[in-house]
């Protein structure tokens, strides 16, 4: 066991534990605290992975910016443990059934997929320093790139015209 | 394993230790003495003496005010969230600190034979790195408003949150015009690159001034200090804080204006290099170059500390309304146009200035 191999465990143990802790805090500001959390141990994947351009940018864009902007209506709304409601006992039933049914589905897909024998790339791989993916994005892939820009486009347009009403 | 855990070098390890416990000192102390500078420039503004009792011009005055922070009764309030509440103040510090570590202080020293580049991370992504950073210092602001249980205080987090939000949209905008130019995003090449040829100011000025404006707005100075609007908002989001917990919060702001300083002179005002000078014809002075390279570095940065305060002291407070527009509405198009003009010359220049 390697350095990066010990750093792999104690990043997955972090994503792992700080999403189990989303699901369960009872406060949302706790919730919201704990995901970013989560996403800084994906950053930190993404950099084991020598893809230190995607793993910033997660950072800037959904630590920085999206998590704020949660814990921002989350405080705004005063959501505390007493004054959430108390969902009713068939509400919670049909949650956790529905929530199992997602799990045998999850399971029994990874089962079937070509995955077990794989190991991640571990430091190695250039496609995700900046240079490259830059001449990727905008040589072969750019015809979904632009796609995507003008999905976003649009995106900030309708924020723009429900926000003006 | 432990043959693979111990194949790191040694050296490299206590080099670098070595120079992160003196840039960490290095930014405290000129923190500390930043309030002593401001007292001093506020009081030369207003015509008066500034602090001048505690040793020989007052230069004691920093250890003072510690040292009265220290011995305050601290106090949490009891309907706050006691964790967070003591998270906020530690998350802004720790925010502010990080962003050092891929600022080139200086060209590489040789010690011992050893070659010591004085740049903790050389990264390739690394200004993109000191933006990651300084937009998590707003979870100091936002976690500290909301941990204390006052409505003030909160309002005032969201405030703080909101202007750091739309500050760094202009910042990166004009930040993308810079990039195109140098072509890189590793501080140490961005340097580089201006020892070698023009400031990169020349090139960009407008795009510095958007820089300046927003780096204003993101360490809450005035005219921008509106989440700490006294007259507003009684004392913005640190009210519930005493003693150290509130110092931190103050000594933060004060690193974070040291630290914008240092990057605002590292991209667009050469960095490390000496001015009017040609630092090649100089190699042969070894390690004095290196310490002269320094402190020319740190004396841009003092240059742009007192403007800093000259603005403090000179401008009254924005309204949050005009905050706002002057961000949406004036900033974000004009750093627009700096970045479609600077493209499409840098477009020409590539292709030769034909159409």
């Amino acid at each position: 066991m390697d350095i990066s191999q010990v750093l792999f465990y104690a990043l997955s143990a972090m994503a792992l534990g700080s999403a189990i802790m989303v699901v369960i805090s009872r406060n949302p500001v706790h919730s919201v605290l704990w995901l970013i959390i989560t996403f800084f141990a994906i950053s930190g994947h993404y950099i084991l992975m020598n893809a230190q351009f995607l793993g910033i940018v997660n950072l800037i864009v959904y630590a920085g910016a999206i998590m704020v902007l949660f814990l921002f209506v989350i405080m705004l709304m005063n959501l505390n443990a007493e004054t959430e409601p108390q969902k009713n006992k068939w509400l919670k039933l049909a949650g956790v059934v529905a929530g199992g049914c997602l799990l045998l589905v999850l399971v029994a897909a990874l089962k079937q997929a070509e995955v077990k024998g794989k190991v991640a790339m571990l430091e190695t791989g250039d496609i995700g320093l900046i240079r490259n993916l830059g001449k990727a994005l905008f040589t072969d892939f750019v015809v979904p790139f632009e796609i995507s820009s003008i999905l976003f486009l649009s995106a900030m347009v309708g924020a723009v015209v429900i926000g003006k009403k | 394993m432990h043959s693979a855990l111990l194949a790191i070098d040694l050296f490299l390890v206590i080099e670098k230790l070595v120079l992160i416990v003196g840039i960490v000192s290095i930014s405290l102390v000129i923190a500390m003495y930043e309030t002593y500078a401001e007292r001093k420039v506020a009081a030369f503004i207003q015509d008066r003496r500034g602090p001048n009792r505690a040793g020989p011009f007052g230069i004691l005055q920093p250890l003072a005010d510690g040292l009265k922070l220290f011995m305050k009764e601290e106090i949490i309030p009891n309907t706050s969230n006691r964790f967070l509440f003591i998270l906020g103040p530690c998350l802004a510090m720790l925010a502010a600190m990080m962003t050092s570590a891929v600022i080139p202080w200086g060209g590489t020293l040789n010690v011992f034979g050893r070659e010591v580049n004085l740049q903790i991370a050389d990264i390739n992504i690394g200004i993109l790195y000191v933006f990651g950073v300084v937009s998590m210092g707003v979870y100091g602001i936002m976690i500290g408003g909301w941990a204390s249980n006052n409505k003030f205080s909160l309002m005032a987090a969201l405030r703080g949150a909101s202007q750091v939000i739309s500050y760094e949209l202009p910042m990166g905008l004009s930040l993308i015009a810079l990039l195109m130019l140098t072509g890189s995003l590793k501080m140490s090449e961005i340097v580089g690159q201006q020892i070698d040829s023009w400031y990169n100011v020349l090139y960009q000025p407008l795009g510095f001034f958007i820089f300046l404006v927003c780096a204003f707005a993101e360490c809450n100075r005035t005219p921008f200090d509106l989440p700490e609007a006294e007259n507003e908002l009684n004392f913005g989001y640190h009210q519930e804080y005493s003693s150290m917990k509130l110092g931190f919060y103050l000594f933060a702001e004060y690193i974070n204006m040291f630290i914008s300083s240092v990057v605002m002179a590292t991209l667009f005002w050469g960095g490390y290099d000496i001015p009017f000078v040609n630092d090649a014809s100089l190699t042969g002075m070894g390690n004095w170059l290196v310490l002269l390279q320094g402190l020319s570095l740190f004396i841009k940065v003092a240059i742009f500390i007192f403007v800093f305060m000259w603005v403090r002291w000179t401008i009254p407070r924005f309204r949050y309304d005009q905050l706002m527009n002057l961000g949406w509405k004036a900033l974000i198009p004009l750093s627009l146009v700096n970045m479609i003009v600077t493209a499409a010359i840098v477009l020409l220049k590539t292709n030769g200035w034909k159409f």
